[in-house]
């Protein structure tokens, strides 16, 4: 397997907080290689003067009216929180420092 | 000059004055109990879309033309993906390589030069939710909070080019931005409620060389006080470093407004990797001329423009203009009264002195003086029907009761007295109350005849009339000395 695959599998995993055993690794890393490569193909054609498309769909976005609409009641928002404590969501310390 | 020069860039960001979140209908309001304002839009729960507000939008495009930005025709909504608690979706929806708008300035006064500092772009995005650390700060925090109610509240991004010199050059900026965003309606911009924050990037260089130096970011400055303190602290910390031949780390740094230092900050996320990519839940915004024409008549005047117009308009001194523009209110209420009353120096002196002391006292607000009303008692003032200490009682009595200062004149009396039989008997009692000071006088002490006038006053409730006192106190006292040097010779 190409290190640099492996690199930037260590990397994006990371970032996307995936823990990946070994075996996973090197798949994702073959996976990669291959999106990537499928990715330059594309890469090779002539696009200038194409305006690059970020939305198939070709209209402007809509807009709607600055008014106040109830909420969802705050027992349905916590409703999914892995620790609750009083009306808020609580999470493990942030940042270390050294 | 010093060997190096401080180069700053501001990052600031502004929370819209809307009433609704930029993408969904929970209330924007600050202060609500927590957790109340969220719906599956700004939770990030699946299946939920999220849709425009045509009021942030709208603001966030005067906010730009305010700033002489270059509003785009189209611009694109991207995902900034990270990983923190205050960020449900563990994305941000924010605009990357297609901002609303580009480039624009900010002009000012700094003492008596014109300022200019350019802008890079203008861009909209979405708040974040907001975190509470237990614990002393987020260094020691042992678990944080988390209140979701400001998550997705429009937030305006304002990034300046490196143009700033200094720390105090960056307090100055920022209090002119500040008051061009209130002036315009955009935010509240209340630094303590965080609708208004800054970061900001330091790097120093050897003088005269165009190169910039390795940067660092600081962050948590809670003040425009505090913004200038922690520059100046980080100029000369990265002063030292340089000078003692070591190199600047880039890095982010949090200031901490109890040791008045700052701090580097690690284990922060693969930093600057945030993989943004189009927002596919939004489609490219578009903003066409004939909504940039409405909104561009509609702009304010801005703190520049109405500077120059005071300046010019009143003649007025530069301290004052400066506290018109500051105060916005009280500057609109010595226009108001200005409309009716042409001496401007006398009433910008009422307004910013015995006014101003007056609202204090009482803790009254100033709507509760009409400005037509301080222009009656000036005029009262002017034309001598009342003497000055009672145009000061009048306005404080006006200022309470709300009534017009004619009316308190002719109900409690307190028009001033010139007539001189009711004087008399004033004078004639004073005169004989006090032989030490008519003593004095007829010794040639001519500064007693002040002192007789202050004990009619006094008597008389302010009102009697200095000048007609005066003559009336030299008349008295040279035909009462005329008679004693007759009686002795
Ligand atoms: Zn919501």
């Amino acid at each position: 397997m190409d290190r640099n695959f492996s690199e930037e599998v260590a990397h994006v995993s990371r970032l996307a907080r995936l823990e990946l055993g070994q075996d996973e690794k090197e798949q994702m890393a073959g996976q990669l290689q291959s999106i990537l490569g499928i990715a330059k193909k594309i890469q090779e054609l002539d696009t200038s003067g194409v305006e690059p498309t970020s939305h198939v769909i070709n209209l402007p976005a809509v807009l709607r009216d600055d008014e106040v609409r109830p909420s969802l009641p705050v027992e349905q928002v916590l409703q999914n929180s892995p620790k609750r404590n009083k009306d808020y969501f609580q999470v493990p310390r942030i940042t270390a420092v050294d | 000059m010093g060997r190096y020069e401080t180069v700053i860039g501001l990052e600031i960001h502004v929370e819209l004055q809307t009433a609704s979140k930029l993408f969904c209908g929970c209330s924007a309001r600050f202060g609500s109990e927590p957790n109340t304002n969220c719906c599956p839009v700004c939770l990030g729960l699946p299946g939920s879309l999220p849709v425009f507000n045509r009021r942030a939008i709208e603001l966030a495009v005067t906010a730009a033309l305010a700033l002489n930005s270059e509003v785009q025709d189209k611009s694109r909504f991207d995902r900034k993906n990270y990983f923190y608690p205050d960020l449900p979706k563990a994305y941000q929806v924010s605009q990357y390589d297609q901002p609303l708008a580009k480039g624009g300035f900010l002009e000012f006064r700094d003492e008596n030069k014109s300022r200019l500092v350019n802008l890079e772009r203008v861009h909209l995005e979405e708040e974040a939710g907001k975190l509470i650390h237990a614990g002393e700060s987020i260094l020691d925090a042992e678990y944080s909070l988390v209140d979701y109610n400001r998550a997705g509240i429009p937030l305006l991004e304002i990034v300046t080019k490196p143009d700033l010199r200094s720390g105090s050059e960056a307090r100055l900026f920022l209090e002119n931005l500040r008051l061009l965003l209130l002036y315009a309606g955009i935010s509240d911009c209340k630094m303590e409620e965080g609708s208004l924050r800054c970061d900001a990037n330091i790097s120093l260089r050897l003088t005269g060389s165009q190169e910039l130096g390795t940067k660092a970011e600081v962050k948590n400055m809670n003040s425009f006080k505090a913004v200038e303190a922690a520059l100046n602290y980080e100029a000369v910390r990265q002063e030292k470093i340089l000078n003692a031949g070591g190199k600047v780390d880039q890095e982010t740094c949090h200031w901490n407004e109890e040791t008045k230092e700052t701090i580097p900050l690690r284990g922060k996320e693969g930093s600057s990797d945030y993989r943004y990519f189009p927002e596919p839940d939004l489609l490219p915004l578009v903003i066409d001329k004939s909504l940039i024409n409405k909104l561009t008549a509609l702009l304010p005047e801005s703190p520049l423009q109405r500077y120059q117009r005071l300046q010019e308009q009143y003649g007025l001194a530069e301290s004052e203009v400066q506290l018109f523009i500051e105060n916005r209110e009280l500057g609109d209420y010595f226009e108001s009264a200005a409309k009716k009353y042409s001496n401007y120096h006398n009433l910008a002196n009422w307004v910013q002195g015995d006014l101003l002391f007056q609202l204090r006292e009482c803790g009254c607000r100033l709507d509760q003086l009409l400005p037509d009303h301080l222009v009656e008692i000036l005029d009262l003032l002017d034309s001598g029907e009342i003497n000055r200490p009672v145009a000061k009682e009048l306005l404080a009595e006006s200022l309470r009761a709300g009534s017009s200062p004619r009316d308190l004149v002719a109900k409690k009396n307190l028009g001033r007295i010139a007539d001189r039989d009711q004087l008399l008997p004033l004078v004639n009692q004073v005169i004989a109350e006090n032989p030490e000071a008519v003593e004095n006088f007829m010794l040639g002490k001519d500064k007693a005849i002040a002192f007789l006038v202050g004990k009619v006053m006094a008597l008389s409730g302010g009102r009697a009339d200095p000048g007609e006192l005066n003559q009336l106190f030299r008349e008295l006292l040279k035909k009462k000395n005329g008679c004693e040097a007759n009686g002795t010779s």
